[in-house]
């Protein structure tokens, strides 16, 4: 595999050819390709999937005449089969194959078992077609973030289990004596996902505890798979790329470290916040509320790690795909943080609590942060497995402007509206629906309306993004070295590292 | 050096410390709480709810009404709650015991559900639903909430008109062509009685003194010492 596309020298005359180890990496890549490949391909399937859930139900929810009469397009159906479309089909199928990729690199090792992988990979997208169907067809069990039916589920734990245990032979196998913050993070995150799901299973659905004990354990289960799932993997992938396409180490090898462990000890405490005000006991609250606070530390010590990565080499940006959505995603990381713990506050919560501000957070930090990682991510795995380019620059710009932006605007609507709407519905004095006065409904719909319209910007940004990554697998491999697709042509001395 | 065993315990512990404080204790604390027997009323409670009832539930899960409608009363002073007549008092973990899933929500697009079955009750509550699943609109002008036509059923008459036709309910331009009939079907009827059955009424001894007081505003002494009086003349 000596003859892989020499993508530095071919921008960046400077860097040194270090061929061997070039040629490793490569068969390492090559070793993930198949594997990678499908996972990556499912996420892309069920993101189209999930979007257009989400539109549906986007526009129910100012328009239900919408597609009223259907049962099975009921806006608590759809609305529920948007949101496990796009976290177990699209947002764990891309992490799958982010972080099987990342593994064999970091651990330096090339992807043994594929079968294993695969097997995994079938199951899994099996398991949430069955799922989601079900969801549609009126078997959903109105649990969230576990609503996929009981004959579903115990395929996706099979599916999880071989993905698990390859990455142990994976990790035991590396050559890599260092290891990496990233692996830390894919490591934790990996061991952490089934012990979470399968408590939450067991307590919720097949041995259910008795009364809100079952809430507890539904927003320890939701929120964990948000802090200690997408947010590792989502944390792993910045560490990764951010030095790598920059060219140079992160900023702190300290910080990274304390990073990881204030996250893995706070976050796993802070779930409960969603019960702020139910019956539950309240120190559960109280301590769910403190370590939401708590969570600033690792939030605000990555956040220096790596934006002062960043610093100094900012007009990267204008050249590097990756770079760009990373970044994004960075920084949404940080802000999504930050606000997440401030409405952790009882006062701010007793505001913001059942209302759409919620939803504006959830996608902050599903979709601004741990998406557009995603989105960055792929940009730079796929031309390394496939050695090909990326066919078009155009249409990787109109997915990151269509997306970031549709992003910005729905998160900032939906946390306005949110407000607007706790705070009428606060005051008793007014009504909650009303044809004569201003109400608490109406208070919402025009907000409503303006994220319907972000959702069409996201929608576009998706279909530019799925014709590139399908022109991309069809498009014949050059037999010349290519240089990778940017967004412009970089100046020489820019050091853009390929390795 | 080779860490991963040290990173594994302390990737372990992190978690087992959140599933321990919040699950397990929890499960240990309250998680056989019991019925309490009322020798006055004669009965237990919570009550459990009747059999058409809990199918409706079901129907409630699969239609997914909890993603617009929460089924838990915050305290007086915190929210509007109690003032939007939500229910009388706070909910408290008691009331959801006998419940096998728990549906407490996170979102009200509408509005909450615990005590819909006292605000409307009986053969009116019953009619209102009626009208507001077919229609929402017919019986709240605005509403955003879907329609579920689909839990009714048009069908010609054959013989006797059925007792559980509802086509006088509805308005003018919903009625059905000469010679048939608009029915509920079994599962908008149980769900009908789930929700007329969604009521926590009953107060528990223990829980009287703790919850359901309206918080005294913070007051200085002086005012303290005229509320007393004020109290005292009343």
């Amino acid at each position: 595999m000596a003859s892989a596309p020499s993508l530095a020298a071919s921008i960046s005359p400077s860097t040194p050819p270090n061929t061997v180890a070039r040629a490793e990496l490569s068969e390492i890549d090559a070793s993930t390709k198949v594997p990678a490949i499908f996972f990556l391909g499912s996420s892309l399937l069920w993101l189209l999937a999930g979007t257009l859930f989400a539109l549906i139900s986007s526009f129910k929810l100012h328009n239900p005449a919408f597609l009223g009469d259907a049962e099975w397009l009921t806006f608590g159906r759809v609305r529920t089969a948007h949101l496990n479309a796009v976290v177990y089909g699209w947002s764990v199928n891309a992490s799958f194959a982010v972080a099987l990729w990342l593994m064999a690199r970091l651990a330096r090792s090339i992807v043994r078992h594929s079968n294993m992988l695969m097997l995994a990979g079938v199951l899994w997208n099996v398991g949430v077609t069955i799922g989601i169907t079900g969801i549609l067809a009126g078997d959903s069990t109105s649990i969230e973030w576990l609503e996929m039916p009981t004959y579903a589920t115990p395929i996706l734990f099979v599916a999880y289990a071989l993905v698990g245990g390859w990455a142990v032979i994976t990790f035991r196998f590396g050559r890599s004596q260092h290891i990496y913050v990233s692996q830390w993070y894919i490591f934790a995150a990996l061991f952490w996902f089934p012990w979470l799901y399968s408590i939450a299973q067991i307590m919720i659905i097949f041995a259910p505890a008795r009364g809100t004990v079952q809430a507890l354990v539904n927003w320890w289960f939701a929120h964990n798979v948000l802090g200690l799932w997408f947010t590792p993997i989502g944390l792993a992938a910045v560490y990764y790329f951010l030095p790598k396409v920059l060219g140079k180490p992160i900023h702190s090898y300290y910080l990274s470290v304390l990073g990881f462990w204030s996250l893995a000890i706070f976050y796993n405490w802070a779930g409960v916040h969603h019960l702020v005000g139910g019956p539950v006991p309240a120190w559960v609250i109280t301590a769910g509320i403190a370590a939401s606070f708590m969570m600033v530390i690792p939030v605000v010590v990555t956040a220096i790690n790596h934006h002062l990565t960043l610093v100094g080499s900012f007009s990267a940006l204008k050249y590097s795909p990756t770079l760009r959505f990373i970044v994004f995603g960075a920084v949404n990381y940080t802000l999504a943080s930050l606000l997440g713990s401030l409405m952790a506050d009882r006062n701010i919560s007793e505001v913001v609590h059942f209302t759409h501000a919620i939803v504006g957070h959830s996608h902050h930090g599903l979709y601004a942060f741990f998406t557009m990682v995603m989105f960055g991510s792929i940009y730079y795995i796929m031309p390394r497995i496939l050695h090909r380019e990326w066919p078009s620059a155009t249409l990787i710009s109109v997915h990151f402007w269509t997306t970031a932006v549709g992003a910005v605007i729905m998160v900032v609507v939906l946390s306005v509206v949110g407000t607007k709407q706790g705070l009428a519905m606060n005051n008793a004095a007014i009504p909650f629906l009303s044809m004569e006065e201003s109400d608490v409904v109406r208070a919402t719909l025009d907000g409503l309306r303006v994220r319907s319209y972000s959702g069409i910007l996201i929608t576009i940004g998706h279909l530019a993004f799925a014709i590139n990554f399908v022109w991309m697998l069809l498009r014949p491999r050059a037999d010349h070295n290519t240089a990778p697709t940017l967004f412009r042509n970089p100046e020489p001395d820019l050091e853009v590292s390929s390795r | 050096m080779n860490r991963a065993p040290l990173i594994f315990l302390g990737v372990f512990f992190a978690l087992a410390f959140s599933w321990t404080g919040i699950v397990l204790t929890n499960q240990i604390a309250y998680g056989s709480l019991e019925p309490v027997f009322d020798e006055s009323e004669g009965k237990a409670f919570p009550e459990s709810i009747p059999g058409v009832a809990a199918q409706g539930k079901l129907v409630y899960q699969d239609l997914g009404c909890m993603y617009c409608h929460t089924q838990q009363v915050r305290r007086p002073g915190f929210g509007g709650d109690i003032d939007r007549n939500w229910g009388e008092r706070q909910s408290v973990a008691r009331d959801y015991i006998r419940e096998r899933r728990v549906l407490l929500g996170t979102m009200r697009t509408g509005p909450d559900l615990r005590n819909v079955g006292a605000r409307f009750a009986g053969e009116g509550g019953r009619e209102w639903h009626i009208r507001h699943l077919y229609d929402p609109e017919i019986t709240s002008p605005g509403s955003i909430m879907p329609k579920y036509k689909f839990l009714f059923e048009t069908r010609k008459i054959v013989g006797e008109p059925s007792p559980r036709a509802v086509q006088r309910l509805l308005p003018a331009d919903a009625q059905p062509p000469e010679g048939y009939e608009i029915v509920l079907t079994d599962r908008g009827h149980a769900l009908i009685e789930y929700l007329l059955s969604l009521k926590d009424v009953y107060t528990y001894p223990e829980e009287a003194s703790r919850v359901y007081v309206e918080p005294q505003p913070e007051a200085k002494n002086g005012d303290n010492a005229a509320n007393t009086n004020s109290e005292a003349q009343q």
